[in-house]
C-alpha cells in the first residue's frame, strides 16, 4: 500500500518539516509497518521554469533551434534545442548547468554545431512522469507547462512532483488499512492529533434512481451488499491536477475523471468501485447471480474468460457485464462517449472472490481487496464520496435516489474492558483512563466498560485484542523486561543425550556433519538400484513438489549422503568423511496416518585411504562407545546398493539389526557421477539406542601375567575369520582376554582355495598366573572346535 | 707397597681421565677395581706385612679403591653426559614441518549454532522437545488460530501431502500438541525442520529450520515474554545486546511482535548490515492466542502464555557473514571446515 502524503494531511495535520524517518518509525512502531518511502522528483534537481524569449534557427543545422530563455535570472538563458514544439511564451521545464534527472543524468554547458548551449529544455519523460501525469503534453517534444507557476520557479513545486509516497507493509489481519481513511486514522493516533474524517455531501440532485435502473440480487451469500448511483450528462475529460498527482503517488495510472473517481475512491475508502455505461445495461437491470454453465465474458485486460456455476458475476438481463470483485467486461466499462454512468459499491465475500480469481487465474486490485474480507459498511459511503467527486468536479449530474441492498448484521461487537486484566496480561500499570483515550482515537467508542468495535475491525475480537490496541499505541518498548517465575529444571532426554553421544563419536572419527534435504527425487531409488518391489518405493509424496527432485519424502538416507560425496568429489575435495543424523520418513498403511519418521546415522567416506575398514572400524568405535556389546556382522551380498563382496549388516546380540555397511556398489557411484570408491554405513538411532547400554562398572586391573599363544592356521579362502575368532573365544572360555588376527595369506605356499590365517590369543585369569599345561590346554580345545569348522594348524608359537 | 698402590692410583687417575667410551670405561674398571684387577692383586699381598703396617696399608687401599671408584664415576658421568648430548644433536628435526595432524571433524554451522540457542533456553529451564515435520493441517494451521482462508495454507505456500497433512510450514504446531499433550506449566522450546514452496536461490530454500518457544502458566505476562527474549538476545549476542519490539500480526498470538536486535555494527546507527535501520529483525513473538489456548482444552483466564519462533537459517548466516544459504545445504567440505577448524 503506498500513501501518499500530500493526500494523508488532507486527514492528518503531519507537519511538513517532520523528517521522513521519524514518521516511518513511529508508523511502524505503533503497528503500520513501513517498507520504504519515495520522494517523488528525488532524482530531479536544478530543473527550473522558463519562458522563452525567442527561437531561431542554428545554421548548418535542419532540426536544432536556439532559444533565448527567461529562468528569473537578470540574463536570459541561451539553450540549443532539436525539439519543434516551443514557440516564444511558451513556459517549459529548463534544466540549467549542472542540473540533474532521473537515470542519473547530469546537465553540462556545452556547444552544439558551434552554438553555445547552457542547459537543457526537457521533456515530459525526461523529468521522469508521464502524459497519463499530464495529458495535455505529448511525448516528443518540450513539456509545454499549461500550470499556473512563475518563470524560475522550482519545477518540483510548479508541477506538484514533490509529493513523498510511503510504502506500507500491511498485515493480513489489517484490511482495514488498506486505504487512505484507514492509515489516515493510525496516523492520527499514533501522533496524538484529531483525524479529520469528513462524511460525504451531494449537494444537487435531479431525477430519479428508479427511472434509470433495477437491481436484483439473486445470490445474498456471496453479496453482502449492492448499492448503485446514476450519474447523467456526464463529461469524460481528464481529472485536475490535484486528483492525478495523488492517484500518482499511490502509484496508479491517471485514465479518464470517472475511471480515476472510481480508483480514487477504492484508494481512500479502500472499497473497490465499479462504473458502468448505463447504455450497455440491457434491460435497465442488474443481475447479481451465480455464472451460468459456460457463460462467458471478455473481461477488461481483452481476454475471454469462460465463466462456471460457482462464480458470482453481474449482469443485466442478457449477459455478464462484470466478474463480481475481480474485473469488469470490457463492454460495459466507460467509453469516451458514455453519457450515463452507474456506480456500483458492493461488498462480496472473501473466499468466492479469492476462488473466482483463482480459477480464473486473474488478480486486480480490486480482487486484492476484497479477497481479504471487506467490511460492508464502507459500500455505502464509498458510493456517497464518488458522487461528491463527480460534482467536484463538474463530471456529471448526480440523479437523486440510491438502490441499496444488505444482507449482512450491521451490528457492532461489544467487549468488556477490564483494564486489571489487560495490565496484569501485559505486565503493565496503564490507567484505565489512558486506554480509553487510546481505544477512543482508534475510533473504538467506549461506553462505561463497554467498548465497540468499529465494523471495519474484523480483527479485535476478544480482550486481547483489545490489549494490542492499547499496548501498540502506548508502546511496545515500553513493556519492561521481567524474570520468569517459578523454578524449572530443563534435562536432556535420554534420546536426546544419545544424539549427543553420537555426534561426539562421529566426530572423534574426523567426520564432518552434513544437512541434506529430506526430499529426494523418486529416481534416487533407482541410482542405488533399489529394486522394484522394495517396500521403500512406496513413499510420502508431496502433490504440489517444487519439481521432481523434490517431490517425495525420503525412505533411504543412502542417497542423500551419495549426493553429498558427489558434490564433494565433483568439486576436486580429494577426500571426505561425512555424517548425518536425518530422518527417514516410512508412511503407514492407512495414508490418513502420519508417517514414521526415523532419525538415521549415515556415514559416508570416499578417497584418501578410505576404505571399508575404515568404516567397519568407525562402525567399532561408535558401538563401543556406545555401550552396544556382543554385536556381530554378517556378510551381505544382496543390498544392491553395495558391492555385494564388500558389504555387512550388524547385528545386535538379541538379533535385532542395528546397521549395514559396506562399499557402495560400483553402478550406483557410476549412477551419482562418484569416480571412485566410497563407502556408506547407515545405523538407525532408535535400534542403535535401545542396543546402548551405559551402565560402566570397573573392573579391578589385572594382577597375573598374560600368557599368549599364536596360531597360524590353514583354512578354505572363503571363511570369514570372524567366524574363526568367535570360535576361539569360545573354546578358550573365561580366561580368553584377546584374539588378533595378524596375518592372512594366500600365495605360493599355500594349496589354491585356502588362506592361512594367523591369531594372537591373549590369556589371564584373575586366580593366579596361568600355567603352560593351562594353556596348552586351552589351545588343544580352540584346535579341535576349528577342526570341525575344517581349520587346520599350520604352526604354533 | 705403598708405592705400589700409589702407582695404581696415578695409572688409574690416568687412564681414566684418557677414556672416551664406555666399553673402555668398564674394561679399566676391572682392570683397576675388577675380582683378578690390579687392585686386588696388591691386596693379597696383605698377609705378607707385619701387623703394624696391615692397618697403615689397609687403610691406605681402601683410599685409593675409594678414589678409583670416585674417578670412575665422575668419569661415567661425563661421558653419559656427553653421549646424551651427542643424541640430542643427532636427533635434531626440522619443527617447522608439518605436523601428523588427527581431523577432529566438525559439526554442521547449523548444529553449533543450534547448540548454543539450546543452552541458553535450557538455562532458563526450557525443556528441547520435537514434533512430527509432515504434520496434520489441524496442528499446523488449525488449531494455530489461521483463518481458512488465509495465504499460508495456498498451495503456492504450502506442501501438501493430503488435504489434511502438510509438510509443516513452522514449529509452531508443536506449541498446540505440547498443550494438548501436558498440562501447563509449559516451558519448552522445539527446534526442527520447516517447509515452505520457495524456490532455492540465494536467501530462500524449501528447506530451513526453526526454534520455537512456549511458556504457558498462571500469570505469564508480555513483560516476562519480553524478559525471556532479552536474556536470549544476551545469550547469543553478548552482554551489550538490546532488543526492540515491533507490532506485527500472527494468527496465533496476541499482541504478536517481532522482535529486532540492535545492530552490532552500527550501534543503531543504520550501515549496510541493517538496511540502514540501525535494527535487525531474529524473531518472532507474541502472547499465545486466546483461541489457540481454548483449542487446546486450557482456560484463556486461568492461564496466560507466550511464544516466540526464529529462523535458524538467518541467525547463522548473520553470525558467520554466509550470503547464501545454499551453501549450508550442498554440504562443500571446504564449507564445511570453516566452523570449526
Amino acid at each position: 500500500m503506498n500513501l501518499s502524503m500530500r493526500w494523508l494531511r488532507d486527514y492528518v495535520d503531519i507537519n511538513k518539516d517532520m523528517d521522513m524517518r521519524e514518521f516511518c518509525e513511529a508508523m511502524t512502531m505503533s503497528g503500520s509497518k513501513v517498507e520504504g518511502y519515495e520522494k517523488e522528483g528525488a532524482e530531479v534537481s536544478g530543473v527550473v521554469v522558463g519562458e522563452i524569449l525567442s527561437v531561431d534557427k542554428v545554421e548548418n543545422s535542419d532540426k536544432l533551434v536556439v532559444c533565448q530563455v527567461n529562468v528569473g535570472q537578470e540574463a536570459p538563458v541561451q539553450i540549443v534545442t532539436g525539439a519543434n514544439n516551443v514557440f516564444p511564451g511558451a513556459k517549459v521545464p529548463v534544466a540549467l548547468h549542472g542540473a540533474t534527472l532521473p537515470g542519473g543524468v547530469k546537465i553540462k554547458r556545452g556547444k552544439l554545431r558551434g552554438v553555445e548551449s547552457n542547459g537543457m529544455l526537457c521533456s515530459i519523460a525526461e523529468l521522469g512522469v508521464t502524459v497519463h501525469d499530464f495529458p495535455y503534453a505529448i511525448e516528443d517534444g518540450i513539456f509545454i507547462l499549461q500550470e499556473p507557476c512563475e518563470v524560475g520557479q522550482d519545477i518540483h513545486s510548479a508541477i506538484g512532483l514533490d509529493d513523498v509516497s510511503v510504502e506500507f507493509e500491511i498485515t493480513p489481519n489489517r484490511a482495514d488499512c488498506l486505504c487512505v481513511r484507514g492509515l489516515a486514522l493510525e496516523a492520527s493516533a499514533t501522533f496524538g492529533k484529531p483525524c479529520n474524517a469528513k462524511e460525504p455531501q451531494i449537494r444537487q440532485e435531479s431525477g430519479d434512481i428508479a427511472d434509470y435502473l433495477k437491481v436484483t440480487v439473486e445470490n445474498q451469500e456471496l453479496c453482502k451488499c449492492y448499492h448503485a448511483k446514476v450519474v447523467k450528462n456526464v463529461k469524460i475529460e481528464p481529472s485536475p491536477r490535484w486528483l492525478r498527482e495523488r492517484l500518482r503517488a499511490s502509484g496508479v495510472r491517471p485514465i479518464n475523471n470517472l475511471v480515476d473517481i472510481t480508483n480514487y475512491v477504492m484508494l481512500e475508502y479502500g472499497n473497490p468501485m465499479h462504473a458502468f455505461d448505463l447504455r450497455t445495461i440491457a434491460g435497465g437491470e442488474i443481475v447479481v447471480r451465480n455464472a451460468r454453465e459456460g457463460e462467458r465474458i471478455v473481461t477488461l485486460d481483452g481476454v475471454e474468460r469462460v465463466l462456471s456455476p460457482e462464480m458470482l458475476v453481474i449482469c443485466d438481463k442478457e449477459k455478464p457485464s462484470a466478474v463480481a470483485g475481480v474485473m469488469g467486461g470490457v463492454s460495459s466499462g466507460i467509453m469516451d462517449d458514455t453519457t450515463t454512468v452507474v456506480f456500483e459499491a458492493a461488498c462480496f465475500d472473501g473466499k468466492s472472490v479469492r476462488l473466482t480469481s483463482r480459477k480464473l487465474g486473474l488478480r486486480s486490485e480490486s480482487s486484492a481487496r476484497f479477497e481479504k474480507g471487506l467490511d460492508p459498511n464502507q459500500a455505502m459511503p464509498a458510493l456517497m464520496r464518488a458522487c461528491e467527486l463527480v460534482e467536484e468536479l463538474h463530471a456529471g449530474e448526480v440523479v437523486g435516489g440510491v438502490i441499496t441492498n444488505s444482507f449482512f448484521d450491521g451490528e457492532k461487537k461489544k467487549i468488556t474492558l477490564d483494564s486489571d486484566w489487560i495490565n496484569a496480561f501485559l505486565g503493565l500499570d496503564i490507567p484505565k483512563e489512558e486506554m480509553v483515550r487510546i481505544l477512543r482515537s482508534l475510533a473504538f467508542e467506549v461506553d462505561g466498560d463497554v467498548i465497540s468495535v468499529p465494523t471495519n475491525r474484523t480483527d479485535v475480537e476478544t480482550l486481547a485484542d483489545i490489549a494490542e490496541e492499547v499496548v501498540r499505541i502506548y508502546g511496545y518498548n515500553r513493556v519492561p523486561s521481567t524474570a520468569l517465575r517459578g523454578s524449572a529444571q530443563a534435562r536432556p532426554t535420554p534420546a536426546q543425550k544419545f544424539e549427543s553421544l553420537v555426534h561426539d563419536a562421529a566426530l572423534a572419527m574426523g567426520c564432518f556433519e552434513v544437512q541434506t534435504y529430506s526430499f529426494v527425487s523418486p529416481k534416487s531409488y533407482d541410482k542405488i538400484r533399489m529394486p522394484a518391489d522394495s517396500p521403500l518405493r512406496r513413499c510420502v509424496e508431496i502433490r504440489n513438489p517444487l519439481g521432481e527432485d523434490t517431490s517425495v519424502m525420503r525412505t533411504t538416507t543412502i542417497p542423500s549422503m551419495l549426493d553429498v560425496i558427489a558434490f564433494n568429489y565433483n568439486n576436486r575435495n580429494p577426500e571426505g568423511r561425512f555424517y548425518e543424523i536425518g530422518n527417514e520418513y516410512i508412511p503407514h498403511e492407512d495414508p490418513s496416518q502420519l508417517p514414521d519418521e526415523n532419525a538415521q546415522l549415515t556415514i559416508g567416506l570416499y578417497g584418501g585411504d578410505n576404505d571399508f575398514y575404515t568404516l567397519k572400524g568407525m562402525a567399532q568405535s561408535l558401538l563401543t562407545r556406545a555401550g552396544v556389546r556382543g554385536w556381530e556382522i554378517e556378510p551381505c551380498a544382496d543390498e544392491p546398493a553395495f558391492h555385494p563382496g564388500r558389504c555387512g549388516v550388524i547385528y545386535a546380540a538379541d538379533g535385532t539389526q542395528l546397521g549395514i555397511i559396506g562399499e557402495i556398489h560400483p553402478l550406483v557411484a557410476d549412477n551419482f557421477s562418484i569416480g571412485g570408491k566410497c563407502y556408506v554405513g547407515r545405523f538407525p538411532m532408535a535400534a542403535l539406542m535401545a542396543a546402548s547400554d551405559m551402565e560402566r562398572k570397573y573392573v579391578p586391573l589385572p594382577r597375573f601375567p598374560a600368557t599368549t599363544r599364536d596360531l597360524s592356521l590353514l583354512c578354505d579362502a572363503d571363511l570369514p575369520v570372524g567366524h574363526i575368532e568367535k570360535a576361539i573365544r569360545q573354546a578358550v572360555g573365561a580366561v580368553c582376554e584377546s584374539v588378533k588376527l595378524f596375518d592372512v595369506y594366500q600365495g605360493a605356499q599355500i594349496e589354491a582355495g585356502k588362506k592361512s590365517v594367523s591369531f594372537s590369543i591373549v590369556m589371564r585369569s584373575r586366580e593366579g598366573t596361568l600355567t603352560d599345561e593351562q594353556a596348552d590346554n586351552a589351545v588343544r580345545k580352540v584346535l579341535s572346535a576349528l577342526e570341525k569348522m575344517g581349520v587346520s594348524l599350520r604352526a604354533a608359537g | 707397597m705403598k708405592e705400589a698402590l700409589q702407582k695404581i692410583a696415578q695409572e688409574a687417575k690416568e687412564a681414566l681421565q684418557r677414556c672416551q667410551d664406555m666399553k673402555e670405561l668398564d674394561a679399566l674398571r676391572v682392570r683397576f677395581l675388577g675380582k683378578k684387577g690390579e687392585l686386588t692383586g696388591i691386596l693379597k699381598q696383605m698377609g705378607k706385612l707385619s701387623a703394624e703396617e696391615r692397618p697403615v696399608m689397609g687403610q691406605l687401599a681402601n683410599e685409593v679403591r675409594a678414589e678409583i671408584e670416585r674417578e670412575l664415576s665422575d668419569r661415567q658421568a661425563a661421558l653419559k653426559a656427553q653421549a646424551l648430548e651427542k643424541q640430542l644433536r643427532d636427533e635434531k628435526i626440522d619443527v617447522t614441518m608439518e605436523g601428523k595432524a588427527v581431523s577432529l571433524g566438525g559439526k554442521h554451522p547449523l548444529t553449533i549454532v543450534l547448540d548454543e540457542i539450546k543452552e541458553i533456553f535450557m538455562g532458563m529451564g526450557f525443556d528441547v522437545v520435537t514434533g512430527p515435520e509432515v504434520e496434520y493441517v489441524r496442528y499446523n494451521f488449525d488449531g494455530l488460530n489461521v483463518p481458512e482462508s488465509h495465504p499460508s495454507r495456498d498451495e503456492q505456500d504450502t506442501f501438501y501431502i493430503r488435504d489434511d497433512i502438510v509438510l509443516r510450514t513452522q514449529t509452531s504446531p508443536v506449541q498446540v500438541r505440547m498443550m494438548e499433550q501436558s498440562k501447563p506449566p509449559i516451558r519448552v522450546i522445539a527446534p526442527g525442520r520447516v517447509y515452505r514452496t520457495d524456490s532455492v536461490d540465494a536467501t530462500h530454500s524449501p528447506l530451513f529450520h526453526q526454534v520455537e518457544g512456549l511458556v504457558v502458566d498462571k500469570g505469564v505476562t508480555m513483560a516476562d515474554l519480553r524478559g525471556a527474549l532479552e536474556a536470549f538476545a544476551k545469550g547469543l549476542y553478548g552482554e551489550d545486546a538490546q532488543i526492540r519490539f515491533r507490532p506485527h500480526h500472527f494468527p496465533f498470538t496476541e499482541p504478536s511482535a517481532e522482535v529486532d536486535v540492535m545492530c552490532f555494527a552500527c550501534q543503531g546507527k543504520g550501515c549496510r548490515l541493517c538496511k540502514g535501520e540501525g535494527w535487525i529483525e531474529i524473531l518472532g513473538a507474541g502472547m499465545v492466542h486466546p483461541n489457540v489456548l481454548k483449542y487446546c482444552g486450557i482456560d484463556p483466564y486461568e492461564y496466560s502464555g507466550f511464544a516466540f519462533g526464529l529462523g535458524l537459517e538467518r541467525i547463522v548466516m548473520r553470525k558467520y557473514g554466509i550470503d547464501d544459504i545454499r551453501l549450508l545445504f550442498e554440504n562443500d567440505l571446504r564449507f564445511l571446515r570453516q566452523f570449526s577448524e
